[in-house]
């Protein structure tokens, strides 16, 4: 069986800058977003426990070629990707169809990983877009998952309760940052990473635009920064402003 | 004539979007449309407030089953001449709008924490780049989708004129069962409600401060959160509490917090609040820059002053 992992590049977001409220993505280095190596180390432990194959489909610019290397050190056995430099802020329409079609290249798929959200634009859509694609049933926000024969069963959390969903495979899930603690890849480790196959997937990325950003800026932030010394006139100061209700 | 189509599985966030619509479709010849899936009381609840409900009752549409909701509301706004679906972001909501988006060939978009309207054309705001920047953007295709964050709206008002439709669907399961449903263990606290919140960060050193943290936020009439380390790496409290980008969005009147740093995926969880007291040994912390009122103190010291002045 073949378990999927698809990853977001994004950038690494302790170094975005921002300058005139507008953010600074020059030389920011490239990374996949925390809840994606959830979803990974989710992968490895399920190819550890069903002796599987494990395969990461991610889809971005040329650069993706270099930091695939984590996820392969970190535990995939083999890559297939989609490079493309105009790959720039991709739409979640685009990138599903694109993760799609690399998945139906792949056989006896299994299960399909994703993380609940990308690092950032966290918005949560590509994992249900591709379940719709390909016909499958989904398991979101899965807090364990457990596979069984053919049967998954996961454990999801919403806000209010946990639901356990089985269906047969193949499914698709996502997870949630608590579902494990990412491992650190060894030394040997990432040395091998660099030699693990990577299939190249030509396909073409142009895709109809659904979305318009008219504006993405930094807040701006207007607060009175008021140095207080102690509790004591810290609570008058509320208690003026009408704030405690006691 | 066409319509906005709204639905989400909590009543209270259907009340929420029923007003979302009713700003989109304010001078417009939009009509607004209500569905209420497996849920008789909150049909009748939304025609309490004035809207035009489309009812489904059939146990073999299962919530949990997305392939199998998407369709459904697929089939309802094609046959209801819908072009907008207007859904919640909360967890179900999310997952729907991205199955339904795709089957509805739609654009989309998530966590939409306002909106600014005009002419029928629809501006969505919401957090981009781990929340380091807002977005103002537009769904462009003629079918759009839109996940509204909770409490980004009020709910709609009660108004008369609303009925209630029974409506027929064909149920394509996706194959997904659901096999057990549990109330999560630990407390149901809605920080989002509370309109004063305590928060708990990494700078509040020992866990034997929280009785005395819960004390003062109960006296004060609000509730403790917490940065998302507190609750996940050191497991003081459930995810419920999380502040953040991947914990809650809230806008209390007031937020006392103490020792958070200040990373952006903690801040964008509270910087709506009216009124933010940061309490922090480090003069430097980021959060500070973020709060109208800073009190350089290390938690352990003020802490039994605090409890003593509201306790
Ligand atoms: C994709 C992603 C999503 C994330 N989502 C969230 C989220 O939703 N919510 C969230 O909170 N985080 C989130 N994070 C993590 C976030 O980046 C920070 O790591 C986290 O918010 C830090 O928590 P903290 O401020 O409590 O701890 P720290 O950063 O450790 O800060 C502790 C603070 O306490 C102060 N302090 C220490 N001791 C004392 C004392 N005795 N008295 C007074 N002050 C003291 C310190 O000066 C410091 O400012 C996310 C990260 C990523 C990558």
């Amino acid at each position: 069986m073949n378990i999927v992992v698809a990853m977001k590049q994004i950038p690494d977001l302790q170094q975005i800058r921002i300058r005139n409220r507008k953010p600074i993505l020059d030389d920011v280095a490239l990374t996949f977003g925390n809840i994606d190596k959830n979803a990974l180390e989710a992968g490895v432990q399920l190819k550890e426990a069903t002796g599987s194959n494990l395969i990461v489909v991610s889809v971005g610019t040329e650069a993706l070629e270099d930091t695939i290397k984590e996820a392969l050190a970190a535990g995939a056995d083999e890559a297939y990707l989609v490079l493309d430099d105009e790959i720039g802020d991709m739409e979640s329409s685009s990138s599903a169809r694109l993760i799609a079609e690399a998945i139906k290249k792949i056989d006896d798929v299994g299960i399909i990983l994703f993380g609940e959200g990308s690092g950032d634009n966290y918005s949560g859509q590509v994992g249900s877009r591709v379940a719709a694609i390909l016909g499958l049933p989904q398991a979101g926000y899965a807090k364990s998952i457990n596979i069984n024969g053919n049967i998954a069963t996961v454990t999801r959390s919403l806000e209010d309760c946990e639901e356990v969903l089985e269906a047969e495979l193949p499914i698709v899930v996502s997870v949630i940052a608590d579902i494990n603690e990412p491992r650190i890849p060894s030394v040997t480790q990432i040395l091998k990473a660099g030699r693990k196959p990577k299939e190249m997937l030509e396909l073409d990325v142009t895709g109809d635009s659904m979305l318009e950003t008219i504006s993405n800026l930094a807040p701006e932030m207007q607060r009175k920064q008021i140095e207080i010394e102690t509790i004591e006139k810290l609570l008058k100061v509320l208690e003026n402003e009408g704030l405690l209700r006691r | 004539m066409a319509a906005i189509l709204i639905y989400s599985d909590k009543t209270k966030l259907a009340f929420e979007l029923l007003n979302a619509a009713q700003l989109i479709g304010k001078n417009t010849d939009l009509t607004i449309k209500a569905v209420s899936i497996n849920n008789d009381e909150q049909a009748e609840e939304l025609a309490a407030k004035g809207a035009e409900t489309y009812k489904i009752i059939n146990p073999e549409l299962n919530l949990a089953d997305t392939g199998a909701m998407a369709s459904a509301l697929l089939q309802t706004a094609e046959k209801l001449d819908a072009d907008i679906v207007l859904l919640s972001s909360n967890r179900r909501g999310k997952e729907l709008a991205g199955r339904l988006a795709q089957v509805f060939k739609a654009g989309c978009l998530t966590d939409v924490k306002s909106m600014q309207t005009e002419n029928g054309r629809i501006e969505c705001v919401r957090n981009v780049l781990g929340g380091a920047t807002v977005a103002i953007q537009e769904i462009i295709s003629d079918k759009k989708v839109i996940a509204i964050s909770p409490k980004a709206f009020p709910a709609a008002a009660d108004e008369v004129g609303g009925t209630i439709n029974e409506y027929v669907v064909n149920i394509i399961p996706s194959g997904i069962k659901l096999i057990e449903t549990r109330a999560k263990a630990g407390d149901s606290v809605d920080i989002e409600a509370a309109e004063i919140l305590v928060v708990v960060g990494q700078g509040v050193e020992s866990q034997e401060s929280l009785p005395a943290i819960m004390e003062i936020a109960k006296n004060l009439g609000g509730e403790v959160a917490c940065s998302k380390p507190v609750a996940t790496d050191k497991k003081w409290f459930g995810e419920e509490r999380i502040l953040g980008l991947s914990g809650k969005i809230c806008k209390p009147d007031l937020a006392i917090i103490l020792g958070v740093s200040g990373q952006v995926q903690f801040t964008v969880g509270i910087r709506d609040a009216k009124t933010i007291v940061s309490i922090n040994n480090d003069e430097k912390a980021y959060m500070n820059q973020m709060a109208d009122y800073v009190l350089i103190a290390d938690i352990k010291e003020v802490l039994p002053e605090l409890q003593k002045a509201i306790g």
